[in-house]
Parts: C-alpha cells; structure tokens; sequence
C-alpha cells in the first residue's frame, strides 16, 4: 500500500471536518477523493500531506506512519488549486527549487528540469515568470515542481477547478497519460463527479466528513451503497412513494412493494437510461408529453412530463430518436425498466443534497 | 475632431485639467520660483555658496542621517509589520494604532520629547550619557528624530502586501523541503523587498525635509549638528534670499537624483511582477 488512512479524524475547534476516516491507495493507483464542498476531502488531503495534524488516527506512506514527520521529510509532491508558484522565480527556478533544496548536483537538476519541461510540454518556456504563463501552463508548472524530487506519492487538491471548460477537458486527458507514463501513486481532490469517473482508478467518496463508499467509477455508478453516492453519483430520477395494499405510489405511477406495510414511506431512485420511450402510445403502461430535448453531443436527454404534471428525466442516442420519430410536444408511452429502493423513512433530504437535487448531465451515463 | 478617440471613461479633460492646475499651484509654481531666484546668481557665486565648508557639511548630515534613519525604518518597519500581519497578540489594535504616531504628533513636540529624554538627565539618558551613548544635540540625535517621524512608511507600505501574501506558496515551499528560513530568504523576501523600498524611498523622503523636531534635538552646532534646512532658514533670517534658495535648489537636486536610483532599485527588484506585453 502507498498511503493508509486508519481511523483519522480531524476537529476543527468543535466542528468535525473527517469522522473515522479509513481507506487505502495502492502503489501507482490514480485515485479521486470526491464530495460536495465541506465534505472533508481537502483536509484529508492536507493531512496525508502533513499540512493539518490528524486530531486521531494514524497515516502511512509505503508502511512508515508520517504522523509525526514534518511536512519536510514527507517526500510528497502537493499540486495547489491555485498554483502557489514563486512568482519571484522563472518556470526552471520554480521546478527546480525542490532539487535545490534537496542538494542534487547542478548538472543533475538541469537535466531533471529539461526532462520534466519536456514532458509537461512547458519546452521554450523555461526563462519565463509564472505572470507570463496561461493558467493552463501554470497549472502544469506547479505539477512538474511537485514532480521534480520524484515524490512517492503526488497529491493535487481540486487542480482544474481554476482552469476553464475546455482547458480542463485537455488536462483531464493529459494527467491519465501522465499518470500512465510516470506510474507514480496519485491522489486527487475533486468536486466534480464526472472528472472522478472520468480520471481514476477508484473514488472515494465523502460526504461532511464521512466516508460514503469506496470503489472504481463503474462499481460506484451501477452500485451505490447508499442514497447519497446514488444520487451524487450521475443522473437520477428521484420519487416520494407511499404503500398502499403492496404497491408504492406516487401520482399515476406504481412500484410493486409486497413486502412493505401500509402508509410506509419510501423513496425509490432510476437512472434515465431505466426509462424506455416508444412512440407507440400502447406499448407500454405510462404516458407522457415530451416536453424538451437537450442535445448533449451523441446522447440525448429527455424531459418527460406525465399528465399530473410529474417530470422524469430519460435519455437515448441520436440514432434511436431519430428512429422514433421524436420531437418537442409529442405524447409518447413509457416504462421504467430498473430503479432502486433509496430510503424507507421519510427522512428530510441533507442540504447539501437538494443541492444537486438535478445534476448536470454526465458523461458518466455513457458506461 | 472626427478623429477624436472615443473613450468610455467620460471626464479625461476635466479631471486632466484640474490635476495640472493643482500640481502647478502646489508644486511646479513654487519650485519654478526657486530656481529662478537661484539663477540671479552668477554660476561662481552659486558655486562658492553650495560649497562652502558649512554648507557642505549640513548636506553630509540632513542626507547622511536620513539614509540611516530610513535604513534603521526599512528593517525594523519590515519586522513591525510582519509582527502585526503575521501574528494575534494581545494589544495589536493598540501597536497598529501607536505606528500612526508620528504622522499625527507635531513633530516639534517630538522633538522637545526625545531632547528632554535623551539629555545628560533624561530618562534615557541617564543611563546611555554615562554609557557614552549621547542621544541629544549630537549627529545621533538627528537619527533618532528622522527614525521616528519615519516610522510609519514602510509599515504602512508593507502592511497590504504581506496580508496578501499566499499561505499556500509557503505550504508549497514546504512541501518541497523547504525550512521556514529556507521559504522567508527564497520567497518572501524577494516578494516584498520592491515594496521595502518604496517603503524606504518614502521615509528617506520624508527624513531629509523634516525641520520641526531636529531644531529641538539636534543643538543646531555648524558643521556638526546643523541640517541643510536649518541652514536655509539662517540665510533667510539674514535676508540672505539667494543664497538660501541656492542650498534649499542643491538639496531639491540631490533628493531627485536618489529618489531616481531609489524608484530603478524598486523597479529591477521587482522585475518578476512587471507585465509583459
């Protein structure tokens, strides 16, 4: 194991920022710590790195506990979400600094630096100060710096979060590759659920400070084991059900529920994938309007609205709408091929929750 | 006027205006006058007065004391500043407001205080006279004084740069192996030193023109306490017009040309910051 977390838990004043906190990264895993914002993953991250004092627990890199090693001697590269270059020094001055303090020969750090100018792709950059820079090749500065004294394990909090869209897309790409090259254990911060799905190996997953599950993109997407990875995790239709006489009901729509007693409330959730549309209006049980389409590329969202005024989200290619014979406004039947039953009380929502109550689409949909 | 440029920011040419007229009445106005009263003299007699011996050794003092006197400011404004910034401590309101001090005291109070305190039976002086430390009506004397109405300067100046300073730059040095001495000589201080100097530029500025407070402290002895202001107003008290703005034009020449150095020194060590285009 690269880096062990055991029981950690970290108080700010009274506030608890992680609760018993344990997971594991491999040697060469890339992995994503991924939340809402205030769910902990930052300042697990810092702990790992030694920049906050875990209140309890202890934390391993390649077996050794570093609890009580200085920030120093940790032998750990840590990417800024703002950079945090020297902006006193040039692009070689800044990746070199580590080797400098570090005491490697001069002929030893300028061939580390050419070597990692040239496969950030920062080359003819080198004389430059980081105002000089796009984000974008700032953002790989401060990667080739935390990388210059070949730490054991590279920790980068939220780095594409200061970068725009299409920049981050590059960099997404360009840190899988890099990672591929380079194999050196990585462990990312992140808000955003389709970058984890998208970069990593594995997710971690917390939520105020505690974490909700642990597992590779696909076993987190087709298997959460609870309702906020469920529904953190991609996009999900979400109903409030009440049994009646074995059914589970909401407006027009009904979900077998033998084993449940009257006047239980539960909450069921579906992926848009689960909701299978034909334009034949008695192919299946339910009907609806299609109220509008959003062009995502290949795939295509759908926004369904059932005659009580209920909305669900589906989804297909371009090919099967085309198929169909879909457009705004037509009635079409629909079924509800798989769903997952998420809570069986009527607990009220956490806030952070309603939040992405409606998530933005993901390219998590496609797996 | 169809060339004219349009710009989005109305009010160019009224506040132009007013900038000029306001800096001519204040400054250009006043200072034309006094090289014009200092060309009534012929070049040799210019040239005998600024020279003179007393002259002379009044210039080594006002500019000598105040480059000391800003140095001293430089780093113990650099060190009172990181302190309030850097730090919580009980009583950090009251330190921040004490460093405004001297820009409200009028500084002949401040000067009839330090005398009185660093005089043969001063407070101070008690104890540094018999240790041979003479606080009053010595070059030393000026020091103190330019030291303390320059107090505020470089605190002031550096006070909003250090608060703006990234935590995470330092963590990142850190993380790199990088000790807290190690962070503060390769980072830090390149990072504020341009500002130091400003800082500097403006306490040194404002050293060589005080009066009010070295008249009470310094003794005011020729060739040895005696500031090129102080001499200036003894030439005027002997209606001596042209050969006070001879030395009042020297020491205005003088100031331009170190500020000058001060502004290119500011302007290389901050070179890391200018824009590119």
């Amino acid at each position: 194991m690269s880096i062990e977390v055991k029981n950690v838990s970290k108080k700010f004043g009274e506030v608890a920022a992680v609760n018993n906190v344990n997971f594991s990264v491999r040697e060469g895993e890339l992995m994503a710590l991924l939340g809402p914002s205030g769910g902990g993953k930052t300042t697990v991250l810092r702990m790992i790195a030694g920049l906050e004092m875990p209140s309890e627990g202890d934390i391993f890199i390649r077996g050794e506990r570093v609890n009580d090693i200085a920030i120093q001697k940790r032998n750990i590269g840590f990417v800024f979400q703002n950079y945090a270059l020297f902006k006193n020094m040039t692009v070689f001055k800044n990746i070199a600094f580590g080797l400098k303090i570090k005491k490697w020969k001069k002929a030893d750090i300028q061939a580390r630096v050419i070597e990692l100018l040239k496969l950030l792709g920062l080359e003819g950059l080198e004389k430059r100060y980081p105002h000089q820079l796009s984000g974008g090749q700032r953002q790989r500065v401060a990667i080739a710096r935390a990388l210059a004294p070949k730490p054991s394990v590279l920790l980068l909090d939220e780095p594409f979060g200061a970068v725009d869209a299409k920049i981050r897309q590059e960099l997404r790409e360009w840190l899988v590759h890099l990672h591929q090259d380079l194999n050196v254990t990585t462990l990312f911060v992140t808000h955003d659920q389709e970058e984890a799905m998208e970069v990593s190996d594995r997710i971690v997953i917390f939520s105020r400070g505690n974490l909700e599950q642990i597992g590779s993109p696909r076993e987190v997407y087709d298997h959460p084991t609870n309702e906020f990875v469920a529904r953190f995790i991609g996009v999900m239709n979400v109903l409030e059900l009440e049994v009646r006489d074995g059914l589970a009901k909401v407006k027009e729509l009904e979900f077998p529920a033998p084993n449940e007693p009257d006047g239980q409330r539960i909450r069921i959730g579906f992926r848009p994938h689960a909701v299978q549309i034909s334009n034949d209006l008695t192919e299946f049980r339910y009907q609806a309007v299609l109220r509008r389409t959003y062009f995502l590329g290949i795939m295509l969202r759908l926004e369904l609205e059932l005659p009580s005024g209920l909305t669900l989200r589906s989804r297909m290619t371009k090919e099967e709408y085309a198929q169909l014979g879909l457009e705004d406004g037509r009635r079409v039947s629909f079924q509800i091929r798989q769903y997952r039953v998420l809570a069986r009380e009527n607990a009220l929502l956490p806030e952070e929750l309603q939040a992405i109550y409606e998530p933005p689409p993901t390219i998590a949909e496609n797996i | 006027m169809a060339n004219k440029k349009f710009n989005p920011l109305p009010g160019f040419g009224l506040t132009m205006g007013y900038t000029l007229l306001y800096l001519s009445v204040l400054v250009l106005i006043p200072i034309a006058g006094l090289f014009l009263k200092t060309f009534q003299l012929s070049w040799s007699d210019f040239w005998k007065l600024v020279t003179e011996p007393r002259a002379l050794a009044a210039y080594k003092l006002t500019f000598g004391a105040a480059l000391i006197a800003a140095l001293v400011n430089a780093v113990f404004g650099t060190l009172l500043a990181w302190i309030l910034v850097r730090y919580e401590f009980w009583g950090k309101r009251f330190i921040d407001a004490l460093v405004d001090f001297p820009f409200a005291l009028p500084t002949a109070v401040a000067g009839l205080t330090l005398s009185s305190l660093f005089a043969n039976n001063g407070w101070l002086g008690r104890f540094l006279v018999p240790l041979g430390i003479q606080g009053a009506y010595t070059p030393l004397a000026v020091v103190i004084a330019l030291t303390f109405v320059g107090l505020p300067f470089v605190v002031r100046t550096l006070q909003p740069v250090l608060e703006n300073l990234e935590r995470e730059v330092e963590e990142a040095a850190a993380t790199l192996g990088a000790g807290r001495f190690r962070t503060f000589i390769s980072i830090l201080a390149p990072t504020i030193f341009p500002t130091i100097i400003t800082g500097f530029a403006l306490a040194f500025a404002r050293a060589v023109g005080e009066y009010g407070s070295i008249v009470f402290v310094s003794g005011n002895l020729p060739f040895k306490t005696e500031i090129a202001p102080y001499l200036i107003v003894i030439r005027l008290e002997q209606y001596d017009y042209a050969g006070a703005t001879a030395i009042a034009a020297v020491l205005l020449v003088i100031s331009i040309v170190i500020l000058g150095l001060i502004n290119w020194l500011e302007v290389w060590a901050g070179q890391f910051n200018k824009n590119s285009s």
